[in-house]
């Protein structure tokens, strides 16, 4: 069984994004999974993720979160990297509303394995204000990482 | 109350799940029960078909296009991107639960009847969506492209708008390059557009065919099948054959056990690439020779019969103007028409335009009839058939019969041959190759000749209504990508 930890690390955790724009956001987090290995061509990923925010107007929603995403052979394997903005970064939210927290989903192309199942769950708990409150206030990259486990994991 | 709801997104990672945890988290807030299908990657399982029948409402939220929606016709609907789910959850449940109240879901037990065929999604009913679909896409460039032809007929006159081309060695001819007054040569020009809008019949039909049964890799393969079918002469037929076709290689390469980079590479290169070189040479090595060995046939068996009984003879050309709309068989009518003008046999000709006028007013008439046996679409499409009918634009049947061929073409058929043997017994003429009511000054016997054609138009509505009533309600099945809000 696939767990969370495989998909997401403190490593890939960064809790205060520097960039205010959102192909910034993009590129630093995507450089987060390249880090680790998990995508192997940033600029390439980043054009799929940006293409899929063209396509939908963008992925931000009035909560303040936001799940940039896409599916390319640029990724080598299933993940996520999760971004906080103290400025916040517009990501097209209806409303205007700017993300202040990010989860770039990063998926190889034809996925359709457990790790979606994984990273679907992620995204169900997102809808739940308890769970975005509790990973505005956590101090550390350790920190939200305990928190997604515990949340998805549950 | 009870709903039901599908979720879906292109990746079907992130927003389809979102959305059905917030629509599942709003409607049990309000003491709501509800059940949610995530057509996503994950490939979560469809909703029971009791769960769907005892539903009073369905809601849709959803950025791709709604697998098997057929399941839901028998319920108000509501129909929203997944981001306003998420966002505004209880908002959305709300207006589904008031959809519910204003127009109840048809009686549990016909519900239960009308769910069951498409629960377990039959054979004959899956490629009734497939075609639907194609249709559904098809229909902008038969209206655009048809209404644009009228028009051209009636500000340009029918024949003298076809006697130059517009283009010529890829040059545009202005006004003033033609020899012929200004709204003719406009005429012209109006007629260029609707033509190229006509040429993409085929090919989007069979694209978009394709793209109901495997997704975007099936478009390209089933475009080019719907252009090699355009360039045999194979007409609407040759495209329906096209699409089925690339639709089942795709669906089959889409099989294929293949793991890492390979996989990677289906997508990109290997649908595209043996796909489209498949069905192309389907179309081209294996139905282009029998499609021109049976209209050569046709055309020799149709001179062979001059001459003979003048009403069988209304009967068969008659019967082949409606059969295909612009395919082989069409043609091979239409040019003998043409053939006989050109000899100085006026009737003939005239027996051919009547046959080739009734099939769009006669699907115009029968959806007029009886609205419930046809989708918003084809009610839509029906409007502009009446324009394209008396203009001599049979093609403005072709949404119809791609939709439902078995039901609705020998419905054309028949009103058809009615039409090309009484305009034969009332020996009307036609000195003109083409133009509907828009030559009636060249029409000899017009008013009986308007009579053959209104006789053939009432047969064909309504035989193709009793046809499709005899089955269950096909408009309950709306083609997927098409709101049926309520």
């Amino acid at each position: 069984m696939t767990t969370i930890e495989e998909l997401i690390a403190p490593s890939l955790i960064s809790v205060d994004l520097s960039a205010t724009d959102r192909r910034g956001a993009l590129e630093e987090l995507a450089r987060l999974l390249e880090r680790d290995g998990r995508v192997v061509d940033v600029p390439t990923y980043v054009d799929a993720v940006w293409a899929r925010e063209e396509e939908t107007g963008g992925t931000g929603m009035e909560s303040g979160i936001a799940i940039p995403h896409a599916k390319s052979p640029a990724v080598a394997r299933a993940s996520v990297a999760f971004g906080r903005s103290a400025s916040g970064v517009d990501f097209g939210a209806e409303d205007g509303t700017k993300a202040d927290l990010i989860f770039l989903i990063a998926a190889p192309e034809g996925a359709d394995d457990l790790h979606v199942t994984v990273l679907s769950r992620l995204a169900r708990r997102l809808v739940h204000e308890p769970f975005r409150a509790s990973l505005r206030e956590a101090p550390t990259a350790e920190a939200v990482f305990d928190i997604v486990k515990q949340e998805v994991e549950l | 109350m009870k709903i039901v709801a599908v979720t879906s997104c292109p990746t079907g990672i992130a927003h389809s799940e979102m959305a059905a945890e917030a629509l599942e988290t709003a409607a049990r807030q309000r003491g709501h029960e509800i059940h949610v299908e995530v057509q996503g990657a994950a490939g979560a399982p469809p909703l029971d078909s009791s769960l769907i029948a005892e539903a009073q409402a369905v809601i849709f939220a959803v950025d791709a296009e709604v697998r098997d929606r057929g399941r839901f016709s028998h319920l108000p609907s509501v129909e929203v991107r997944t981001r306003e789910a998420i966002d505004r959850a209880g908002e959305v449940v709300d207006r589904a639960v008031a959809a519910a109240t204003a127009a109840p879901a048809v009686t549990p037990a016909a519900a239960l009847v009308r769910a069951e065929p498409a629960a377990t999604a039959g054979r004959a009913e899956r490629i009734r969506r497939w075609l639907m679909t194609g249709v559904s896409y098809m229909i902008p460039f038969v209206v655009g492209g048809g209404i644009l032809i009228a028009f051209a007929f009636v500000i340009g006159g029918a024949v003298e708008v076809t006697e130059f081309s517009v283009i010529q060695d890829g040059q545009v001819q202005f006004a003033g390059d033609v020899d012929a007054p200004f709204w003719t040569w406009f005429g012209a020009v109006l007629l260029t557009i609707g033509g190229l809008a006509f040429s993409m019949l085929v090919p989007i039909l069979a694209g978009f065919i394709a793209y109901a049964m495997a997704d975007r890799p099936g478009i390209a393969p089933g475009l080019v099948g719907g252009l090699v079918a355009r360039e045999i002469g194979a007409g609407f037929l040759g495209g329906l054959v096209a699409g089925l076709l690339a639709g089942l290689v795709v669906q089959q390469m889409k099989k294929i056990p293949v793991k890492g980079t390979l996989q990677r590479m289906l997508p990109i290169l290997v649908y595209p690439i043996f796909g489209t070189a498949i069905v192309g040479l389907v179309m081209l090595l294996v139905v282009g020779e029998p499609v021109a060995a049976a209209s050569r046939a046709l055309t020799d068996w149709l001179e062979s019969l001059s001459g003979t009984n003048e009403i069988l003879l209304g009967i068969i050309i008659g019967g082949m103007m409606a059969f295909d709309m612009g395919g082989p068989v069409n043609k091979v009518a239409y040019a003998f028409g043409i053939l006989s003008l050109d000899s100085g046999n006026f009737q003939i000709m005239a027996a051919v335009m009547a046959a080739g006028i009734t099939p769009p007013l006669g699907m115009a008439l029968a959806s007029v009839l009886r609205p419930k046996l046809y989708t918003e679409e084809e009610r839509e499409a029906g409007e502009a058939a009446w324009v394209m009918g008396i203009s001599f634009i049979t093609e403005g049947a072709i949404p119809f019969a791609a939709a439902d061929p078995l039901r609705v073409i020998p419905s054309l058929m028949v009103g058809s041959a009615v039409t090309g043997a009484l305009s034969l017994a009332f020996n009307a003429t036609l000195q003109a190759p083409h133009g509907g009511i828009w030559v009636i000054g060249l029409i000899g016997n017009a008013l009986p000749y308007l009579v053959a054609i209104a006789i053939g138009t009432v047969v064909t509505a309504l035989m193709v209504n009793v046809l499709k009533s005899l089955r269950r309600t096909p408009a309950q099945q709306a083609p997927a990508g098409v709101t049926v809000d309520a």
